[in-house]
């Protein structure tokens, strides 16, 4: 059978081998927790606790009346040590606000519902945005916002992304394989919520466990599990849709208007735990892995849990570490300061020895178009770059630079190492920025 | 004989012709010039540097004689070229000297702040600003990779061995290219007689700044409150000087204790502020 998928795209190592078949723990809550106020894509939240008050387990401690905002609750019980500035995992500081853990967990959940498929869908909708649920697969777009799409535009496809193409991670793996009532229950939840008429269910074939898990539980509730192709970026929006569905979403524009809304393995995970359990998203599966741990595994993981604690309850470094990521090695944030925290969108940790890290030495471009060949957005990568290098801004919209999914699939097959990924999100920033100064 | 009579003759005929063409063309097809947008053309440096905010230095002499362009609008030229349009305008463009300079507001060189990370991606400051705010320990600091430098038409800039840019007051013409380039916003534009600087625009707390770099300006008011014009104001965690108000009287520098304030020499303390 050909399974399916979309053009262009890589091949990279996937290594998922390490720790696709280590079930989830739980890591025992840190005696600090340090959550940032913007844990997702937009505006951050604003503080309602202050130095010395005393917070529950589940408790709101960050609001936001922004349109895309999110609500942040506390993970841990105890006692609110300060709201300040502190590292983030974008390189920034971010107003958090830190929690020294009183060990007793003590809830202050939402309200439990045993059958949460009987829930309206404005009641779905209104328990998604009170739990501060936002997209899990790593962008964090608050999952709300996109449950929520203009009056006149009707979803016929929910599309649950289990396509995790980011090498090394399996957090989405092993939920699939371990919950998977909660995930199909999630699914069902976020289709009545958007009205989607029918539910997909996306799988690479490098994670058959988990296929079959979803497969045997699904197809009772007429959802279709579907294999696709292994291949990187699978998991990204647009591809997986075009993979799917063969539609194409417009340039410039979101799925709706295509009339799909994907959402991530973990965000229904996620959703049922709101609906069902009343919990707020203040925990989440996060794989460590990477050469350079001892013991890569995936654990469920509070939110503002530091990366040195995860690092060292997986057994710490193998010898020097060269670069830890906060994700996979093909999207990951690399990490200067263990001390930040795990947020909503961070999947996993991924580190890697000194020796196995080196710096690209960019040579000229040799013209292969094997950049061209791999752009699952059809673009010129570069071309984009030339024009990025040369502060031609016009003519890479022109190219289409803002279609970019910043993948980085040029960057990874160039054989002259060159940075054309790095280039294209400054020609996107730079034409987002020219932008905002014209509104201004 | 005759063939050569015949050639003769058919060609001048011909180029009879074709003369009295032209010189009909050129009285009926005749543009008007504005004679004042060539001689404000000539009067204009001719870079086509764009500064000005037109597409070059003609575009800009036709927006002066349709008064969409103020006569001081060529930061390349100066006081003469201003003087010159106005001349030119038959407007009276005053004798004030408003030609600014370009200034780095960060002293935080590889000997002065701390480096966070490795930084292995493209050597453009731009660039190392979107990947996770670059190496360099404070966020708010020069990255100290040369964007402003390269960006610079004039030769105006260098980066020294502390890999902090430098920049030659004489050559800059105040062109504004280094500051909109900047992904950190410490290059501002001042006029040439002020000579001293606050060169730190770090907005974090005094303890965070100390962390990471031995001159970044820590609040600690001494200067707001030494300055005799109240020129210098403490706003978000940074001391910033009011140009219009500072007199270069240099009482600032002497209690600065991190050094963030700079003053530059020869340049002299203005006795008196215009007024207005």
């Amino acid at each position: 059978m050909k399974k399916k998928s979309f053009r262009g795209g890589v091949h990279p190592e996937y290594a998922k081998d390490l720790t696709s078949e280590a079930p989830i723990k739980t890591l025992i809550p840190p005696t600090e927790v340090i959550i940032p106020l913007q844990q997702h894509m937009g505006a951050p939240a604003d503080p309602i606790v202050k130095k010395g008050d005393y917070v529950r387990m589940g408790q709101l401690i960050g609001e936001s009346n922004q349109v895309l905002g999110a609500k942040v609750h506390a993970s841990v019980s105890g006692e609110v040590m300060a709201v300040e500035l502190r590292p983030h995992l974008t390189g920034r500081s971010v107003r958090s606000v830190v929690i020294r853990n009183d060990g007793q967990d003590t809830p202050a959940f939402l309200e439990r519902n045993c059958d949460p498929i009987q829930l309206s869908r404005a009641a779905i909708r209104n328990r998604v945005a009170e739990a501060g649920i936002v997209g899990s697969g790593g962008a964090a777009f608050p999952t709300v916002i996109k449950l929520s799409p203009p009056d006149d535009i009707s979803i016929d496809y929910l599309i649950i992304n289990g396509s995790e193409c980011e090498p090394y991670l399996t957090a989405d793996d092993r939920m699939m394989v371990e919950y998977p009532e909660d995930v199909i229950l999630g699914a069902k939840l976020l289709a009545k919520a958007c009205d989607a008429e029918r539910i997909i269910i996306g799988v690479e074939e490098n994670k058959m466990q988990a296929f079959h898990s979803m497969h045997k539980h699904a197809s009772s509730h007429g959802i279709d599990v579907v294999l696709l192709d292994a291949k990187y970026p699978q998991g990204g929006e647009k591809q997986l849709i075009k993979a799917l569905i063969n539609r194409e979403v417009p340039s410039n524009g979101l799925p709706f208007q295509a009339g799909v809304i994907v959402h991530n393995v973990g965000t229904a995970l996620a959703v049922t735990q709101a609906c069902r359990d009343g919990m707020p998203f203040i925990r989440r599966v996060v794989t460590i892995s990477g050469a350079g741990v001892n013991d890569p595994s995936n654990y469920w993981v509070r939110l503002g849990t530091p990366f040195k604690e995860i690092i060292a309850t997986a057994g710490g470094f193998v010898g020097e570490p060269g670069k830890v990521l906060a994700g996979g090695p093909m999207m990951g944030l690399a990490q200067f300061d263990l001390d930040v925290p795990v947020i909503k969108g961070t999947s996993g940790i991924t580190v890697f020895r000194r020796e196995d890290s080196k710096p690209l030495d960019p040579m000229p471009c040799i013209k292969c178009a094997r950049c061209v060949d791999v752009c699952p957005a059809y673009l010129l990568p570069t071309r984009i770059e030339a024009y990025s290098m040369n502060a031609m801004w016009d003519e890479s919209v022109e190219y289409g630079a803002m279609d970019c999914i910043e993948c980085g699939c040029c960057t990874y097959i160039c054989p002259s190492k060159r940075f054309l990924l790095q280039w294209i999100r400054l020609a996107k920033n730079e034409i987002i920025s020219a932008k905002r100064r014209q509104t201004e | 004989m005759s063939s050569t009579l015949v050639a003769i003759f058919s060609m001048g005929f011909l180029g009879a012709v074709f003369a009295g063409g032209l010189v009909l063309a050129s009285q009926k097809f005749a543009v008007d010039v504005d004679p004042t947008v060539d001689a404000l053309e000539r009067v204009l440096p001719g870079i086509n540097c764009g500064a000005c905010g037109f597409a070059g230095c003609r575009s800009f002499a036709e927006g002066l004689a349709e008064k969409k362009a103020p006569p001081n609008g060529c930061p390349i030229g100066g006081n003469d070229v201003t003087t010159k349009i106005g001349g030119i305008l038959g407007m009276d463009t005053g004798s004030a000297n408003n030609r600014k300079v370009a200034q780095v507001l960060c002293k935080g060189g590889h000997t002065e702040a701390s480096i966070r990370a490795e930084y292995n991606g493209p050597m453009d400051c731009r660039v190392a600003n979107l990947t996770q705010g670059g190496d360099k320990g404070c966020t708010s600091g020069c990255l100290g990779l040369g964007t402003c430098v390269e960006s610079c038409f004039f030769e105006a800039m260098a980066m020294n061995d502390n890999g902090l840019p430098l920049i030659d007051e004489d050559m800059c013409t105040a062109c504004g290219k280094c500051v909109a380039v900047c992904p950190r916003d410490i290059i501002v534009l001042a006029g040439e007689e002020y000579g001293v600087h606050i060169r730190c625009r770090s907005e974090a707390l005094g303890k965070e700044v100390r962390k990471v770099c031995t001159v970044g300006c820590i609040a600690c008011r001494k200067c707001e409150k030494e300055c005799p014009v109240d020129a210098i104001t403490v706003v978000n965690n940074v001391a910033a000087i009011d140009y219009d108000k500072c007199i270069v009287c240099r009482k600032c520098v002497s209690v600065c204790p991190v050094n963030t304030i700079e003053a530059q020499d020869g340049k002299p303390i203005v006795k008196q502020k215009k007024v207005g």
